[in-house]
C-alpha cells in the first residue's frame, strides 16, 4: 500500500447511509423511494426548501407520462395520490401543417385501443406529482432529507464516498447518485464532461382553458418554426408546447397575455373554441447536453444529469423514470448477491444498460425535429407520404404506439407492473 | 507448503501467482471473471437461500453460516459472502492471492479470515463448515476424487457443497481453450489442459464417491450478442455447476 493510513481508518469508517442522493426534484424523490422500499438507507439533499417545492401553485409546467412511468410510480407508491389529477391520453393526432392553413391530408392517428395495455400515458401537473413525491418521502423511514443545503465537495474513498455540505455537514455513503440536472455540479466535480449542442430552438410552454371538451386528445401540429403539442389536462384545460426560433421565442414571450393569444391563436386552430391562458408561460431553450459517462466509481447519474433531451416528445422526464427503475434493479439485484453497489463493476450495467437507449433516443429525437421543423416541399410530400403510409399500416402503427407508451426496448422491472 | 500433503499440481500454483495482482481490477486480465461472477453469485445465493431458508432481501441473510471458499483467489466470491453476513474462510494454494485478497477485503471494511492452505490441510485439522464453494477448482487438481473426499470432510452434517467447472468435449475444447486463450486472451495460454476438464455425470459419480449426495445441476451460458453470463437449466455444454448434499 501507498498509504497504509488509509486501510486503519477506513475500516472503523460508518457510513451515514448507504446510498446518497442530489438533487430533490422528480428524478431524485423517485429514485430515493425505489431505493427506500428495497432496503436501502437514503439521504436526499436539495438546495431549495421542502415547502418551496411541494407548496407551489398551478405554474402551467405538466408532464406527458408514458404508461411505464405511471407503472414505475405505481411501485413506488406516488400514484394514487395523483391519479384523480392525471389525465389519460386516449388517443394522439399528428398533423403537419402551416399556422393559419388547415392540416395536411396526410396524418396520423394512434388509438390506445389498437394496444393492450391501457391509455398511451397521462398528463400529470408538475405540483400534484412533486406534492406526492414529498408525501411519500416523508412517511418512509428508510429516506432522510437534507433541505436548503448544497454540496461543495466529494471525494471517492475505497469503501465509498464522502460528501461535504455548505453547511460544514460531512457524509459518508456507499454510492452518490446525481440527480441534479442538466449542468450537474455531481457530474462535474467527478470531471465527467458533455456533450451537446444548442437547437436555436425555444420551447414555449403554457397551459390555457378551452370550452370544449378535448376527449382526452393529444395533437401534435408539425409546424416550420418548429412543432406543437396540445396535450389534454384534466377540466377542460390543455398544457401547449411549442417550439419557435430563439429570437422569435424571446420576442414572444416579452408580450403580455393578449399579445401571446394573438400569436397563439392561429397555431393552435379553433377546433375546442375560444382559448385563455392558465398559469404560468415558460421558456426552454433547446439545447441536447449528454454525460460522456452515466457512471464512474461510486458514482450514477441519472435524468437530465445523465442526458438533457430534447423536449419535443415529452420525453424527458419519461426518460428520467427509465433511468430510477434501471439503477434500482442493478443495485437491488447486486446486493442481493452481496456486490458492493458503489463498484464500477456493478454501476457499468447500469451505463450500459442506460446508454444504448439514450444515445438511441437523442438522435431520433434531433433526426424528427430536423425532418419536422422544415418548410423544404420535398421533405415536407416525404413526410405527408411517411405519415400516411404509417396511418395506412396498422403493424407499424401499433408500433409507434407502443413506443410511446414506453414498452419497446429492455423494459425495467418496475416498469412492467413487477416488483423486485 | 513444505512437507504438506496436497493435491494441487505445482506447475498450476505458478501460473495463478502470476495473474494474483490484477484480481480486482474489472476491466484487466480477470474481465472474464468480473463478467461470470453475477451469474456464479445468483446460483449460489439462491441454492444457500434455498437450503438454509434464508431470505436475500434481508439484513444479513447469511448471518451464523460458516462458508469456506476453496481457490479463493482475490476474494472475488469470499467478499460477497462476508457482504451477506457470512462468517468466511477462503483458502488459496497459491501464496501470493492471500496478501491481495487480505488487503481488498480491509479496504472494503469487510472481515475475511483468507489462509494459505489446502482442502487436505484443513480437513485433516477438523475444520466444519455449512457451505464449501469449489468454483473453477477441481479442473486443476491432480486428485479429484481425494481433493472432493476432502471438501466432503470439511462440510457439517446437512452441508451445501457447490462445485463449479468446465465439461469435456469439443465444443468446450473450442469455447474454453481455444476461444478464451488463443482468439479472445481472456486466459493465458496454458491455463486450462482440456484432458483435465470433467464432465457432468463424471463429477456426479465423483461427487457420490466422495460421499455427497448430488442434487442440482445447471449450465453457465455465455451469449454473446449481449455479452453477458446466464443460468441454463439445459446448456450444460461448456461451463457448469453442481450443488450436493453431504448426508445429515
Amino acid at each position: 500500500m501507498d498509504n497504509p493510513a488509509r486501510t486503519i481508518i477506513l475500516p472503523g469508517m460508518k457510513q451515514d447511509c448507504d446510498i446518497l442522493i442530489v438533487g430533490g426534484g422528480l428524478n431524485g424523490p423517485s429514485m430515493a423511494l425505489a431505493l427506500a422500499d428495497c432496503g436501502f438507507r437514503v439521504t436526499i439533499v436539495d438546495a431549495l426548501a421542502a415547502t418551496l417545492r411541494e407548496d407551489a401553485a398551478f405554474d402551467g409546467r405538466s408532464y406527458a407520462l408514458a404508461l411505464t412511468s405511471q407503472r414505475l410510480l405505481q411501485a413506488i407508491g406516488v400514484w394514487d395520490a395523483v391519479t384523480d389529477t392525471a389525465q389519460p391520453m386516449l388517443e394522439i393526432k399528428v398533423t403537419d401543417g402551416r399556422a393559419g392553413e388547415g392540416p395536411a391530408p396526410f396524418w396520423m392517428h394512434f388509438d390506445h385501443a389498437e394496444i393492450e395495455e391501457g391509455p398511451m400515458g397521462f398528463m400529470v401537473e408538475d405540483r400534484h406529482l412533486r406534492r406526492a413525491l414529498m408525501d411519500k418521502m416523508r412517511a418512509e423511514p428508510n429516506i432522510t432529507q437534507i433541505n436548503t443545503a448544497t454540496v461543495v465537495a466529494q471525494d471517492i474513498t475505497p469503501q465509498g464516498v464522502q460528501v461535504t455540505l455548505d453547511t460544514g455537514t460531512v457524509l459518508n455513503a456507499r454510492l452518490l447518485i446525481g440527480a441534479d440536472g442538466r449542468r450537474s455540479g455531481t457530474a462535474e466535480r467527478a470531471g465527467i464532461k458533455r456533450t451537446g449542442w444548442d437547437y436555436g430552438q425555444t420551447a414555449l410552454v403554457c397551459a390555457i382553458e378551452h370550452e370544449q371538451p378535448h376527449n382526452g386528445i393529444a395533437h401534435q401540429f408539425f409546424m416550420p418554426p418548429g412543432p406543437l403539442a396540445i396535450l389534454p389536462l384534466k377540466g377542460n384545460r390543455c398544457s401547449i408546447v411549442w417550439s419557435e426560433r430563439t429570437d422569435m421565442a424571446a420576442e414572444i414571450n416579452a408580450l403580455d397575455d393578449a399579445g401571446y393569444l394573438e400569436i397563439l391563436k392561429p397555431r393552435f386552430g379553433d377546433f375546442l373554441g375560444d382559448i385563455k391562458l392558465s398559469g404560468k408561460r415558460w421558456t426552454y431553450p433547446l439545447n441536447l447536453t449528454i454525460a460522456n459517462s452515466f457512471a464512474s466509481d461510486r458514482l450514477a447519474l441519472i435524468g437530465d444529469a445523465a442526458h438533457g433531451v430534447h423536449p419535443i416528445a415529452g420525453q424527458g422526464l419519461n426518460a428520467g423514470l427509465k433511468d430510477v427503475a434501471a439503477l434500482a434493479e442493478v443495485l437491488v439485484l447486486a446486493a442481493r448477491r452481496g456486490e458492493d453497489i458503489g463498484s464500477e463493476l456493478v454501476l457499468e450495467r447500469y451505463q450500459e444498460w442506460r446508454r444504448f437507449d439514450t444515445t438511441a433516443l437523442a438522435i431520433a429525437t434531433d433526426a424528427f425535429n430536423k425532418l419536422f421543423s422544415n418548410d423544404n416541399p420535398i421533405l415536407r410530400l416525404g413526410r405527408d407520404i411517411g405519415m400516411g403510409v404509417v396511418n395506412a399500416v396498422p403493424g407499424l402503427r401499433r408500433g409507434f404506439i407502443r413506443e410511446a407508451a414506453g414498452l419497446t426496448g429492455d423494459v425495467p422491472r418496475l416498469m412492467t407492473g413487477r416488483s423486485l | 507448503m513444505q512437507g504438506q500433503q496436497t493435491t494441487v499440481d505445482p506447475s498450476e500454483i505458478a501460473k495463478f501467482e502470476a495473474m494474483a495482482a490484477e484480481w480486482w481490477d474489472p476491466k484487466g486480465k480477470f474481465k472474464p471473471l468480473h463478467m461470470l461472477n453475477p451469474c456464479r453469485l445468483d446460483y449460489i445465493t439462491s441454492q444457500i437461500a434455498g437450503e438454509f431458508d434464508r431470505d436475500l432481501s434481508g439484513d444479513s441473510p447469511f448471518a451464523g453460516l460458516r462458508i469456506l471458499d476453496i481457490g479463493c483467489g482475490g476474494g472475488l466470491l469470499c467478499e460477497p459472502m462476508a457482504r451477506l453476513g457470512a462468517t468466511v474462510v477462503g483458502a488459496d494454494a497459491a501464496e501470493r492471492n492471500i496478501p491481495v485478497a487480505q488487503v481488498h477485503a480491509e479496504q472494503s471494511g469487510l472481515t475475511v479470515d483468507y489462509r494459505h492452505t489446502t482442502a487436505e490441510a484443513m480437513a485433516e485439522a477438523g475444520e466444519q463448515f455449512d457451505v464449501v464453494l469449489n468454483m473453477e477448482v477441481v479442473e486443476h487438481v491432480a486428485d479429484p476424487l481425494a481433493y472432493l473426499t476432502a471438501c466432503r470432510q470439511l462440510l457439517k452434517p446437512g452441508g451445501l457443497h457447490i462445485c463449479s467447472t468446465i465439461n469435456r468435449n469439443p465444443k468446450s475444447f473450442a469455447m474454453a481453450i481455444v476461444g478464451a486463450e488463443y482468439v479472445m486472451r481472456w486466459l493465458p495460454k496454458g491455463t486450462h489442459e482440456w484432458s483435465k476438464f470433467i464432465t457432468p455425470d463424471e463429477l456426479f459419480e465423483l461427487l457420490t464417491q466422495a460421499g455427497m449426495n448430488p442434487v442440482d445441476r445447471k449450465g453457465f451460458v455465455f451469449n454473446p450478442v449481449t455479452w453477458a453470463w446466464r443460468l441454463s437449466s439445459r446448456d450444460l455444454s461448456v461451463n457448469y455447476v453442481t450443488t450436493s448434499l453431504k448426508p445429515a
